[in-house]
């Protein structure tokens, strides 16, 4: 075997491009899926809210299956399985559009919209019921009283929550290469078997994938830190 | 479809629940559930150490284990399930089954992950009962042994409950180095099927969220029955437990 060597890798263009395709989709696939946690995550938790048992009942279902079922499992049943029930139609046009990151996308989302509709509600749990009746008795209305008291202090009580959630959804992913879309997983394992350079390529995406991860953590720890009043000087 | 689910659980059950065992190696979720067990047993003593090494005040034992915290956290499991497939047979010079070589990787992963629990729960119990014990005559490993661990093990139950809960969930990450377990199991039937994949992947789901959603129970559970005993110290250790959910409770 030959010796360690990096420039075997980085000084082959084809496989820089490879890499840096593999960066991208890996952001496509974890952005993508973020802001549709997030958006799933902010209607959750209105059901949470809503009056009557219905929303309520739907909201633990939707928690309790994608916090017990492996989010491997749950790609494999999107995409092998509810793909392969949808309409012709459908299913050709998906095809055209990259289906593999479509359901990467929609399996990690969804599953990581419950992670995060819990730790809003635990943040939102965490303020005092005192504080909707002290806003209220100063003439708030609900709707405001929420806006400008309730939320704020959820959000920034969930922060850490979210900031280790949203590394953790980075993380997965690296599971989509199971489903066949071409992240940076998938370009390692292409690169390597091109090249031979199992230490070189792995070493060199592992720290890429490290570095993303503490970016995230060192940026989360600046916005929980600016959110704080306290802490960022404001009060 | 619920008839195709019956005939499949019917022809396969067997299958899903021991794999090809006594023509092959064990597979199904007799392996998924001995993975997991195996893993968790060796990682929590792992785990004790490195949290005991992680709190020592010598740098020498304190910053690669924090180092190891740092990387597991920031690395997907799978890659790390990747560089055990390339190094465990690279270090024992031998092919190695790749249930082995999930177990190891395993162990690692979660031994940090654990030992951050471990950690929280020693953290937790603050400063007086270790100084207590010193005082008292204790050594500071025998005040670690006979004080200190006992009540902060005792306290992360639940969390370890939780850990074990992902333990399981992360098993399925063997599916690609085709560590014979549940997944690969369904795998190979949706293959000989072919015709009826959602089917086949419901019951999978349906398996993994049965075992999972129980065992989250049973923590619930645990963790209610710790705080009424502990009722006194609650009001403290609940703020404490609260950051550790959110470390402990991960998608995988």
């Amino acid at each position: 075997m030959s010796s360690f060597d990096l420039s075997e890798i980085l000084g082959n263009p084809e496989y820089v491009s490879m890499l840096l395709l593999g960066i991208e989709m890996t952001f496509v696939v974890a952005i993508g899926s973020w802001v549709l946690a997030m958006t799933l995550a902010l209607l959750l938790l209105g059901l949470r809210y809503a009056p009557g048992p219905v929303g309520n009942a739907f909201v633990t279902a939707y928690v309790s299956y994608h916090r017990n079922v492996p989010t491997l499992v749950q790609l494999m049943l999107w995409y092998f399985g509810i793909f392969t029930l949808m309409p012709d139609g459908l299913t050709f046009w998906l095809n055209d559009h990259n289906a593999e990151a479509i359901f990467a996308v929609i399996g990690l989302g969804l599953c990581q919209a419950a992670y995060f509709s819990e730790d809003l509600r635990s943040g939102m749990r965490a303020v005092s019921p005192g504080q909707l009746e002290a806003a209220r008795a100063l003439g708030h209305s609900y709707v405001s009283a929420m806006r400008f008291v309730m939320v704020p202090q959820g959000t920034r009580n969930a922060l850490p929550a979210l900031i280790n959630h949203s590394v953790s959804l980075f993380k997965n992913s690296s599971l989509a290469v199971a489903i066949g879309v071409a992240e940076l997983t998938y370009a390692v394992k292409e690169i390597e078997n091109l090249s031979f350079r199992t230490f070189e390529s792995y070493l060199l995406v592992t720290i890429l994938y490290l570095v993303f991860s503490l970016m995230i953590m060192t940026v989360g720890a600046y916005v929980a830190r600016r959110a704080d009043p306290v802490r960022s000087g404001r009060a | 479809m619920i008839s195709d689910i019956i005939a499949i659980i019917r022809d396969y059950w067997l299958l899903l629940l021991i794999g090809q065992y006594p023509n092959g190696p064990l597979g199904g979720l007799a392996a998924t559930l001995m993975l997991s067990v195996l893993a968790i047993a060796f990682a929590f003593p792992v785990s004790i150490a490195l949290a005991l090494a992680r709190l020592s005040k010598s740098p020498l034992l304190n910053w690669p284990v924090s180092a190891l915290v740092y990387f597991t956290r920031g690395v997907p499991l799978l890659m790390l399930i990747l560089w055990g497939y390339f190094l465990v047979p690279l270090v024992t010079g031998a092919s190695v089954p790749s249930f082995l070589t999930m177990l190891v990787t395993l162990v690692v992963y979660q031994g940090a992950f654990l030992s951050e629990v471990v950690r929280g729960g020693i953290v937790a119990l603050g400063h007086g009962q270790m100084e207590a014990a010193r005082a008292l005559g204790h050594s500071y490993l025998g005040a670690m042994r006979y004080v200190i661990l006992p009540q902060a093990l005792y306290n992360v139950i639940p969390s370890i409950i939780s850990v074990f809960v992902s333990t399981i969930k992360d098993t399925t990450l063997g599916y690609v180095i085709n560590v014979p377990d549940l997944t690969f199991a369904a795998s190979q039937i949706n293959n000989q099927l072919l015709t009826q994949p959602f089917q086949v992947f419901f019951i999978l789901a349906a398996v993994y969220y049965v075992i999972c959603w129980s065992l989250s129970r049973v923590a619930v559970l645990t963790e209610r029955r710790i705080t009424r005993k502990r009722a006194g110290t609650a009001a403290q250790a609940t703020a404490k437990s609260l950051k550790l959910a959110a470390l402990t409770d991960q998608p995988s």
